[in-house]
């Protein structure tokens, strides 16, 4: 179709990768579909609802060995949500999928009331999230999802940010009796280190630190993590690096420990920087007594540029080095 | 069992309820109500082995009420099966009051929330699919307005029902040919809905939707095996009280004084004859 995506990663963050001792691991949809997969051969409760998404969802697999556990709808995405919540009223464990780009914009209406409202516990898999599907162009991003979301009730936000995290999200989910929404990328990630468990509603510290913090989220918390080891290397500064899983309902008391414990707050998503992760933080923060300095990270509201996820990145300074350029000048200002 | 006269009689004592209560909250949705009481009637007096007893059971029928802005007519209904006192929606609009101006399961009865139009019919589709999955005998109904028709997602619905032959499946179209502002052929002509939903796969039967034993014919089981089933039920708007049949301003009127006491006598006088008759 095109050359090759450029890689996400540059020489100097590879080599800080490696510095850290991370391990490659898969796409999350890919982790997404063998644990639903997993789940589903235990619980014949469990379906897949697709919207002729069953090879963008990595769910082709799925659907080979559990054919009555998949649900297919066709290129209707109304359809999708609404269907998945008359399963779900009947008893079923109803995992919908589809690109999170049409799943919450084009059916948005259904999640809010047939999913949020009438409290069916579907949980909604938006694949290709953010700028998952870079060149094919602003159709395909979702960078709406989280703020369109975080002003609906009664809807979990979920944001994994690698596979251990992915993993735990699914399976979290499967067990809630309310709705979530889990937003899953297509690009191979790296294994994140720390030993904090996922747990629905917390944060997780990837790497400790006082000086300053990053607060990511999804895809952005490895640039962020690789961000704050080369300002540790580079400038001596001590970055605090907190990944936010479950971006509703949002891990305020680990948000406020950054803003009492570190003098600079970094906020970085793959998302609008209209009403996302940041705007969330930023409320929280801006109703305390803490004033550390702020900057939120993320696509701006303009004309995406065009390019692959990874251009993206780079273009609006979500790479490594811009993240460290950016956290640099916050603190020293 | 009720006998065809007592289901009339009960036709016109939901009226009579749906008027009392629209004009004691002030809001309603009245001309709809009237179109589709006789509907509700048969669904929850004949059809749907549903009552405050069964409504836990895995077991029970469904009813998703689409055209979820009549809901006085379902809430008298329900309240005339035993799901809650019928003096409870003198709360109906109220601040704090369960009783919203559209369905919600906050009430005891009800299915899903609705209000949104072309929602009941995915979720109606949904359930069926669900059924099917769990080998359980379960119909369920859902009931749409003409109007809500315009609405894309009933058509996406109507080609998975279909797709799946999901014969558990029940539709009806509250037919009466008005929207809020005006004719449904005039505002957006959706007709001929039942050659639309045969060339989808469905099953379809046209009936009289104040006719109790019409309707109660064409509801009584699936239209055909393997084919989710049509009713378009053909009804007048306001039906029961002369002067707001067919008159698009009582989509959401509210009587004044003076009209509700004529309302409520029309409706008095034919309670009156049915029963004198039966005497």
């Amino acid at each position: 179709m095109s050359a090759p995506a450029p890689s996400m990663y540059s020489p100097k963050a590879k080599q800080t990768a490696e510095n850290l001792g991370l391990s490659m691991g898969k796409a999350n949809l890919e982790i997404f579909a063998a644990t639903l997969q997993d789940l589903a051969t235990q619980d014949r409760h469990i379906l897949a609802v697709t919207s002729d998404s069953r090879g963008s969802g990595k769910l082709a697999p799925y659907g080979q060995a559990l054919p009555e556990q998949i649900v297919e709808v066709g290129i209707a995405e109304q359809n999708l949500v609404g269907v998945s919540a008359g399963l779900a009223s009947v008893g079923k464990n109803v995992f919908a999928v589809s690109p999170a780009c049409f799943l919450t914009a084009r059916s948005f209406e259904q999640v809010k009331n047939d999913i949020a409202y009438s409290d069916n516990p579907v949980t909604l898999v938006g694949i290709s999230a953010g700028v998952s599907y870079g060149a094919l162009g602003s159709t395909h991003h979702s960078l709406h999802d989280i703020a369109a979301l975080r002003a609906v009730n009664n809807i979990t936000i979920m944001s994994p940010a690698d596979n251990y995290e992915m993993q735990e999200a699914v399976k979290a989910a499967a067990q809630l009796a309310s709705p979530v929404y889990i937003r899953a990328g297509k690009a191979p990630l790296f294994n994140l280190p720390g030993n904090d468990p996922f747990v629905p509603g917390r944060c997780r510290v990837v790497k400790d630190g006082q000086d300053a913090a990053f607060i990511a989220t999804g895809e952005t918390v490895i640039h962020a993590l690789l961000a704050a080891e080369h300002l540790q290397q580079t400038a001596g500064i001590s970055c605090r690096v907190i990944s936010v899983p479950t971006i509703k309902p949002l891990d305020s008391a680990a948000i406020l420990r950054c803003a009492q414990e570190c003098g600079a707050i970094l906020t970085v998503e793959e998302h609008m920087v209209n009403g996302g992760l940041g705007e969330a933080c930023a409320a929280i923060i801006a109703q305390s007594s803490y004033k550390p300095r702020f900057k939120i990270m993320g696509i701006p509201d303009e004309y995406t540029v065009t390019g692959s996820q990874a251009d993206i990145f780079r273009h609006y300074g979500m790479s490594m080095e811009g993240l460290a350029e950016s956290m640099l000048r916050l603190v020293n200002n | 069992m009720y006998t065809n006269e007592q289901l009339t009689l009960k036709s016109l004592q939901y009226r009579h309820n749906i008027l009392r209560w629209i004009k004691s909250a002030g809001a309603g949705h009245t001309g709809g109500s009237l179109s589709c009481i006789d509907i509700l009637n048969v669904l929850y007096n004949r059809i749907l082995n549903v009552s405050p007893d069964t409504f836990t059971s895995p077991d029970r029928d469904r009813f998703v009420q689409s055209k979820g802005h009549s809901v006085e007519a379902l809430f008298v209904v329900l309240a005339d099966q035993g799901f809650y006192d019928e003096k409870e929606l003198e709360s109906l609009c109220a601040y704090q009051s369960h009783f919203v101006g559209h369905p919600t399961r906050k009430v005891p009865g009800v299915e899903q929330n609705t209000g949104a139009l072309g929602h009941g019919l995915p979720i109606a589709t949904g359930m069926a699919i669900g059924a099917r999955k769990d080998n359980r005998n379960f119909r369920v109904f859902t009931l749409l307005g003409d109007g809500e028709m315009a609405e894309g997602s009933n058509w996406e619905a109507a080609m998975a029902a279909s797709h799946y032959q999901l014969d558990n499946l029940t539709a009806i179209i509250d037919c009466n040919s008005l929207q809020i502002s005006g004719r449904t052929s005039e505002v957006m002509n959706n007709e001929p809905l039942a050659e639309k939903f045969a060339a989808f796969g469905w099953a379809v039967s046209t009936v009289d939707g104040h006719n109790l034993t019409q309707l109660s014919a064409a509801l009584a089981a699936p239209l055909q095996a393997g084919k989710p089933s049509m009713i378009i039920a053909k009804t007048i708007k306001g039906k029961g009280v002369s002067f707001m049949e067919d008159i698009p301003k009582w989509h959401h009127g509210v009587p004044s004084d003076e009209e509700q006491i004529m309302a409520l006598k029309e409706i008095e006088t034919a309670i009156a004859k049915l029963t004198e008759g039966s005497l």
